[in-house]
């Protein structure tokens, strides 16, 4: 029995032991001060996302009008988030068609609705590897676009933010990494490549990383509007279940007495 | 004709209502046998007093069968079962459908969940004997009951139409491409085109939701009532029937399954429901184990994902799939040699003999000039089959673990280890440790079928006691 339980223990444990993913890229992590729960930086986000975003990508899957879940009344979202004729309730589509959109970036825009949710990986949740993406573009001549991207080598997307966070470069360094035996002639030089902002845009640094982090948080309320609701409901659902298990294990007490 | 004569049925507790419900019964029973069943399945179905955590599993796998067809009704009402609407109507479902992010998730986390639970009520099984005789029947209706559950998630993952849905149908049916001569044709048939595609997704989904149900509730039918035919084993593994009430004529150690396994597995349910809802509320794709990330991709028939992955249940076996390289036939071929050698040692009959050592010529030649991927395909159908044989391979004088000896007590837990250990690598990429790992494991996984009678004989058991401990 006592074998059984730790099998069973083990059992249980299994899909922990490990992330199911192969990527091995660092990732920045989002602030962690960014709150899923602050419509102020929602809103923000959504402001970006509508501006600078739905040019190309659509949110396909997402209605105008669910927005009210960020705190903005069905006017607000009319007059400061659609830009098309698009009526409020209708879904956050864009005008680009897909063949255009393959003729000009080699791939269509992908539509971002749940964006944040598929690119999760062992590596970070998939708001990190949004936060990342957006802050790794870097000058590249020898892209049709004139930009490339850290993370997203040879990425089809150009910077778009660019006026906002200036223009990054990509610098190669030698580094000497110290040895284990800490002798000098034991290190190993090692070229590390990093991201140099050659020329500030409209935003410093800390506010490039700000409204990003805004963004993203937006793009991860986009990605499942109910998450919100869904741990709200969560906690009253555990709550009942507790009374239940309290009422159920009375009962079992109760009839099982008489079993000898 | 009268309705049949039958006596009254009388109602046991008091009130106001006792004479007409009691009228209601009455005219009922005449007509269909309704109190018989109430009593040969709930009120007087005696079931062993000393079962423990794990006869849990068995009234949790039919609360999450309910689960997945009252949600999956609901699913149909908003679903598109076409190429291009799929993927767009999940999220309506998710986003617009009232309470569908709700019934999306009970039906996605009660997938995963159908299958721990079943993994743990076949654990039990192995554990305690339940599938030897008089149970062979049980298990061998459980086991279709576990094919049919394999066929009704694999059929059902296509249909929200992500990559990974994608992907997953498009390797599982090439899989059927490397069978010879009929393989082309056969993928062909069951796809309905030359790769995954609209005709696909709707014979899937039709499989889904009408054929496969429809094979399940029957089979969860015929498990029931062979289990009520012949009684439940339970974790001494010794027959109740054995030691009866003079008077009564009801095992001593037997108890009602209602009210008290009924009160009991209630206890249970809630339990069940507490970590269901955890994970359902507060983390529904468990780390991309339940719900893959690359799923939130729509399918893409010209991009093929870099890892493919198929969900975790199915992983032990697709690391048995992955395992059978080229080189890999030379061990299974030594293998073979020297598992032949074992059973013309042990049998007696001359002409058994000559059927092994024919038998095992065959598939000697058949392992070097078929291609390795057919094996693999092979390796991996019989890696679940196998476990048909169980109650004929364990030739053990008691069933139960608890009067097993050490060697068939290591054997099980190593079985386990070697099980999780196949599924861990069945989700990760291919790299050279882990195909040589999991050849190892596939290896042990057969070993523990195959040498079954003869560990189970060398075991020093212990003697099992007349009546269950309690």
């Amino acid at each position: 029995m006592k074998l059984a339980g730790i099998l069973m223990i083990a059992l249980l444990a299994a899909p922990f032991a490990a992330t199911a993913s192969e990527e091995h890229v660092k990732l920045d992590r989002m602030p962690a001060d960014v709150n899923p729960n602050d419509v102020v930086s929602l809103q923000r986000g959504a402001q970006v996302f509508v501006n600078y975003c739905m040019g190309c990508h659509s949110a396909g899957y997402m209605r105008y009008n669910r927005l009210t879940d960020l705190g903005l009344t069905e006017q607000q979202i009319r007059d400061n988030l659609i830009f098309s004729s698009a009526k409020v309730g209708e879904l956050m589509t864009i005008a680009m068609s897909v063949k255009d959109a393959k003729e000009w970036f080699g791939a269509p825009p992908p539509d971002l609705s749940v964006i944040a949710r598929s690119r999760s990986s062992g590596a970070g949740t998939g708001a990190d590897w949004l936060y990342t993406y957006l802050r790794s573009f870097y000058r590249d001549s020898s892209r049709p676009s004139g930009w490339n991207n850290q993370l997203f080598p040879n990425v089809g997307m150009p910077h778009v933010l660019y006026g906002l966070q200036g223009e990054q470069a990509l610098k190669t360094e030698e580094v000497l990494i110290p040895s284990g035996s800490g002798k000098k002639e034991d290190a190993r030089k090692v070229e590390v490549t990093k991201l140099v902002l050659e020329k500030r845009g409209a935003m410093s640094p800390a506010e490039y990383d700000r409204m990003v982090a805004d963004l993203v948080n937006f793009l991860s309320y986009v990605a499942e509007p109910s998450r919100h609701f869904r741990q709200q409901l969560g906690i009253y659902v555990l709550m009942f279940l507790g009374v239940m298990f309290v009422l159920a294990y009375a009962l079992k007490k109760e009839f099982w007495k008489d079993v000898h | 004709m009268a309705a049949a004569e039958k006596p009254p049925v009388t109602v046991t507790w008091a009130g106001p209502l006792n004479e007409p419900v009691g009228c209601v019964l009455t005219w009922v029973d005449q007509r269909f046998p309704m109190m018989s069943l109430w009593r040969d399945h709930l009120a007087e179905y005696y079931a062993p007093k000393n079962f423990n955590f794990w006869y849990y599993f068995g009234s949790l796998a039919m609360v999450v069968l309910v689960l997945q067809i009252a949600t999956g009704i609901f699913l149909v009402m908003h679903y598109k079962p076409d190429a291009a609407l799929a993927f767009a109507s999940v999220e309506y479902i998710m986003r617009d459908v009232p309470g569908g992010w709700l019934i999306r998730y009970m039906h996605s986390t009660g997938a995963s969940a159908f299958f721990i639970v079943i993994y743990l009520h076949m654990f039990r099984g192995l554990m305690y004997g339940s599938y030897r005789k008089p149970r062979e029947l049980i298990w061998i209706f459980g086991m279709l009951i576990y094919l049919c559950l394999m066929a009704e998630a694999f059929f059902g993952y296509l249909l929200p139409w992500g990559q990974m849905s994608y992907w997953g149908a498009q390797v599982i049916v090439n899989l059927f491409d490397a069978l010879p001569i009929i393989g082309h044709d056969l993928s062909l048939w069951i796809r309905g085109d030359y790769v995954v595609s609209d005709a696909t997704l709707n014979r899937f989904f039709s499989f889904h939701v009408i054929a496969i149900p429809l094979v399940l509730l029957g089979l969860v039918s015929a498990h029931i009532m062979a289990l009520h035919e012949v009684g439940s084993n339970n974790p001494d593994g010794v027959e109740i029937k054995k030691v009866k009430d003079p008077k009564t004529g009801h095992p001593v150690d037997g108890i009602p399954f209602h009210p008290y396994y009924t009160v009991k597995d209630t206890l249970g349910v809630v339990v069940f429901a507490i970590v269901f809802c955890v994970i359902m509320f507060f983390m529904p794709e468990l780390g991309g184990y339940f719900l893959e990330y690359n799923n939130f991709i729509p399918a893409n028939p010209l991009q093929t994902p870099s890892h493919i992955a198929p969900v975790w249940y199915f992983t032990p076996f697709y690391s048995i799939l992955r395992a059978t390289t080229e080189d890999f036939m030379w061990v299974l071929a030594l293998g073979l040699v020297a598992y032949s050698a074992l059973l013309i040692g042990t049998l007696r009959a001359q002409a058994l003999r000559i059927a092994v050592a024919a038998i095992a010529a065959v598939l000697l030649a058949g392992f070097f000039t078929i291609d390795a991927k057919v094996w693999g395909v092979v390796l991996m159908g019989v890696s679940t089959l196998i476990f048909f044989l169980l109650p004929w391979l364990d030739q053990s004088p008691v069933k139960s673990i608890r009067y097993k000896g050490m060697l068939c007590k290591s054997v099980l837990a190593a079985f386990v280890i070697v099980f999780l250990v196949l599924g861990y690598f069945g989700t990760q990429p291919v790299t050279t440790g882990g195909t040589l790992i999991s050849q190892v494991g596939t290896l042990l996984y057969f070993a523990f079928f195959l040498l079954m009678p003869w560990y189970t004989r060398m075991d020093k058991t212990k003697p099992e006691p007349q009546r269950v401990t309690w």
